[in-house]
């Protein structure tokens, strides 16, 4: 391994020194040593005068920073409600069972770490693990076998063979987004002819409203950012895609990264902006190379960099800077947190990244989703986006379509399309439940499988998880309520506390000690998150137990305790170390067995 | 009254300036919302979420929504008194405060502004976390058992002192409280019993060493009147100089 003040030394010449950048630099530190070795928190702390603590601080908040070596094989099983459906937590125990490891404890040679982690976005091709970053797909018991026998024998994961790194698009309907190709330039050079007014207007027309969810109209956020007076300008292009279940961004920046950096051209033509950044989750790391030379390759096409396919004062360039595992900071001004180098807490809004962001300057932040579509409405006009789709919900959407279903994968549908006839064309049958827009998003019943996807109707970011009569659906909401206790940024006490309390009374249900004042408790607790919390990851984390307890009742109700109240308190618990002291394991030293689960 | 800069809390007339937040008027006028993490002297937080009040049907929070004319604002309906009591209670139950025990009972901003909302008890199930207590600094105890993670102690060092002595480390429900000293210790750090990160902390979490139980009880801060009339913590801290130990800083 090399010295580790050359190498930051060399990180700095290369991507330049700013505080700014602390989390791009221990990144690339944790990368290359498999954590962030406290030499290298006191060098970084010199040189960016900051003080070792809030070094830590930022390391302890991210998921895929380290203060202790994961050593030469660094593995993280993907652990949405998808994996599991698909078997992964056997191949997880598996796996730790060849390997002679506890879950998140470095081997005693310090070669190998087995972790799971908040979902990889893989998970129509799942189960899923990240090994030093590359994505294995479509795990199975044979797969673990190889991969047992290649971490002992020590071949690097470079040597590994690459049939276990494919990851497939997997587009199975394409509409207009995805079929109507432009040539490269040509958004840049349509914005060129009309001026950033006439575009402005087109976009505005053409109704898109952003793709990540929040549904806020592209155009007149695009206008707000360049009405807003400022030296500098940014656009932001949200690539965190971490909502599980999710991962048609993936697709997008997989095969259309031309498409998506045209759009950002475009809306820097529009603001005003000389900078664009791209936040690549940190589960998508194996596609920078690419993205990077696409960059390139446009650069060298004068499609950014100065004078943009000749005209003057038109001068724009995208870094990547990478996320390091935090949920969160998919929400925007968490993001811009994140970009600045900082824990990922969400900013007081108003005022808004629009007119107040990245540096807190005037930042253009969009989805990856729309800054394509972007680029597609430039070119074609805003009639061919909105003669399809609903009138408060023009054009189409992107789908990830996974869990119980023939054939899982990304779908692109105009807005208005019923649940019904998405199930019926990526062959699901006996569905129980669809999980729209992941997590946060809401759980549909058969009775409702008449709505649309729509703004109006039911709104998603693109995740659509589907599952059959088979399915125990409280795993799905116990699934979600870890989540969210994992992925809550501790801010505000609703999300941090409230979270908690939430996944232990999921938890009370499931290994059937729970009364109906249980119920009522988690309805109390989830309605308060919802009411009153910081932002948007606290007011939607009690969704799927909300939901559920009003349409799925049953779930619940097979489960309870016939009593007015059980304690939370476990007696059985309770006396672990007792009996880890004198040594019993006999019947008597149990008060009563809980099953697993 | 002048309707183009006043907003209704609970039907009184509330004037407000360019750049108030509700809490910022509500306080001048001597409305009290009650709060943990706000202190009219910092940046509002906005993170305990106590303020949090109910305007135009939305529940805001009041430390940092900027206030506009003709708001309705509602701070003392049962709804927003119920909200606050379970997030009160979530913060009872995510530390260890055991108020009987506890040298901070009676001037203790948490526990008065419980009996403020009528909480009588933390109802939840308590997370009995296993938290350490700091006693590495010559004058002063952490006890890590009581932070409530209001941020008060890290804005205070790092505007006022210029020491930047704290910050909030980790993620999630395993947030906490860290010190900026080579081992991690608040004895190593900067810290002094003088500083006003010190004198900000709203409950037990910083406190004096040396001293104990000074003021008899009937006498304490919140024995006699509610804190809706005496106001916060951090009002009435007037840190006395303290026994000072051998091993004290030069």
């Amino acid at each position: 391994m090399p010295n580790i003040e050359e190498f930051i030394g060399d990180i700095f010449s290369e991507i330049g020194e700013a505080p700014d950048l602390l989390l791009q630099y221990l990144h690339a530190i944790q990368h290359e040593y498999s954590h962030v070795p406290e030499e290298a928190i006191q060098l970084l702390s010199e040189r960016l005068k900051t003080p070792p603590m809030k070094i830590n601080a930022v390391i302890d908040f991210y998921s895929f920073l380290h203060r202790t070596a994961r050593g030469e094989y660094d593995i993280r099983f993907s652990d949405n409600i998808t994996d599991r459906m698909l078997g992964n937590q056997l191949l997880f125990k598996s796996l730790c069972k060849k390997l002679g490891v506890e879950p998140d404890v470095p081997r005693a040679d310090g070669k190998v770490t087995v972790s799971l982690t908040s979902c990889t976005g893989i998970c129509d091709q799942g189960p899923a693990m990240l090994v030093n970053g590359l994505v294995v797909s479509k795990l199975t018991e044979k797969r673990i076998h190889k991969m047992v026998g290649r971490i002992e024998a020590g071949i690097p994961v470079a040597n590994w063979p690459k049939s276990l790194f494919v990851v497939k698009d997997n587009i199975r309907r394409k509409d207009k987004l995805l079929n109507d190709d432009i040539i490269k330039g040509s958004a840049i050079g349509a914005l060129a002819a009309t001026g950033g007014e006439v575009m402005l207007e087109r976009l505005e027309n053409s109704g898109l409203r952003g793709r990540g969810g929040a549904g806020f109209g592209s155009g007149l956020k695009w206008r707000l950012c360049r009405e807003t007076e400022a030296d500098k300008h940014y656009v932001v292009c949200n690539a965190d895609e971490g909502e599980p279940g999710t991962f048609k961004d993936r697709v997008l920046l997989n095969s259309y990264a031309d498409e998506l950096f045209e759009g950002m051209t475009v809306a820097a033509g529009i603001v005003g902006a000389k900078k664009g950044l791209l936040y690549l989750r940190r589960e998508y790391l194996y596609m920078r190379e690419a993205l990077e030379k696409t960059l390139q390759e446009r650069r060298e096409a004068k499609l950014l960099g100065k004078k943009i396919l000749g005209h003057k004062g038109f001068n724009f360039d995208i870094e990547i800077h990478m996320g390091a595992g935090a949920y969160i900071c998919g929400e925007e001004s968490a993001l811009i947190e994140s970009l600045e180098g900082k824990r990922g807490i969400p900013r007081d809004r108003p005022p808004f990244p629009v007119t107040c962001g990245y540096k807190n300057k005037p930042t253009a932040l969009n989805n990856v989703e729309t800054f394509v579509a972007a680029a597609k409405i430039a070119v074609f006009g805003a009639d061919w986006y909105h003669s399809v789709g609903t009138s408060q919900s023009s054009g189409t959407k992107l789908l990830s379509i996974s869990g119980d279903c023939e054939r899982p994968g990304i779908y692109e549908y105009p807005f208005g399309v019923t649940i019904r006839q998405i199930l019926v064309d990526c062959g699901a049958s006996d569905t129980q439940a669809v999980q729209v827009s992941g997590a946060a998003g809401s759980t549909i019943p058969p009775q409702e499988f008449y709505r649309k996807i729509a703004f109006e109707d039911v709104s998603s970011g693109g995740s659509f998880m589907i599952f059959n009569q088979q399915r125990d659906l409280l795993k799905m909401v116990l699934n979600f309520a870890r989540f969210f206790t994992h992925e809550s940024c501790g801010f505000c006490t609703p999300c941090r506390v409230g979270g908690r309390l939430l996944n232990d009374l999921v938890e009370k249900v499931m290994v059937g000690y729970a009364t109906r004042y249980d119920l009522k408790e988690m309805e109390r607790i989830g309605q308060v998150m919802k009411k009153t919390a910081h932002c948007g990851l606290g007011s939607t984390a009690p969704n799927p137990i909300l939901d559920t307890l009003a349409k799925f009742p049953g779930i619940y109700a097979t489960r309870l305790h016939n009593t007015s109240h059980t304690p939370a308190f476990d007696m059985t618990k309770a006396l672990d170390v007792s009996r880890l002291l004198t040594g019993r394991e006999d019947e008597g030293a149990y008060v009563e067995r809980t099953d697993e689960y | 009254m002048n309707t183009e800069n006043t907003f209704r809390l609970d039907g009184k007339d509330i004037p407000f300036k360019k750049g108030d937040t509700i809490m910022d008027a509500a306080l001048r006028a001597g409305e009290y919302i009650p709060h943990l993490c706000h202190n009219p002297e910092f940046k509002p937080h906005g993170s305990c979420r106590l303020c949090v009040v109910d305007v135009n049907g939305r529940h805001q929070a009041s430390c940092t929504l900027p206030a506009e004319a003709g708001m309705e604002v509602d701070n003392s309906s049962d709804a927003i008194r119920q909200r606050r009591e379970l997030l009160l209670q979530m913060l009872f139950v995510e530390g260890n405060h055991t108020c009987p025990a506890c040298e901070k009972s009676g001037a203790c901003q948490l526990q008065a502004v419980a009996y403020y909302i009528g909480m009588l008890s933390p109802h939840l199930t308590h997370f009995f976390p296993k938290r350490s207590i700091d006693a590495s600094h010559p004058d002063i105890v952490f006890y890590h058992n009581r932070c409530i993670l209001c941020g008060l102690c890290v804005r205070a060092s790092e505007q006022v002192d210029r020491k930047s002595v704290f910050a909030i480390s980790g993620r999630g429900i395993d947030s906490k409280l860290v010190f900026n000293s080579p081992d991690g210790k608040l004895g190593g750090s900067e810290l002094e019993f003088t500083d006003k990160a010190v004198e900000v902390c709203p409950v037990g979490a910083i406190m004096p060493k040396h001293l104990g139980y000074e003021t008899p009880v009937g006498q304490r801060l919140y024995d006699t009147k509610p804190i809706s009339v005496v106001g916060d913590v951090a009002a009435h801290s007037k840190p006395e100089k303290p026994f000072i130990s051998d091993k004290s800083h030069e």
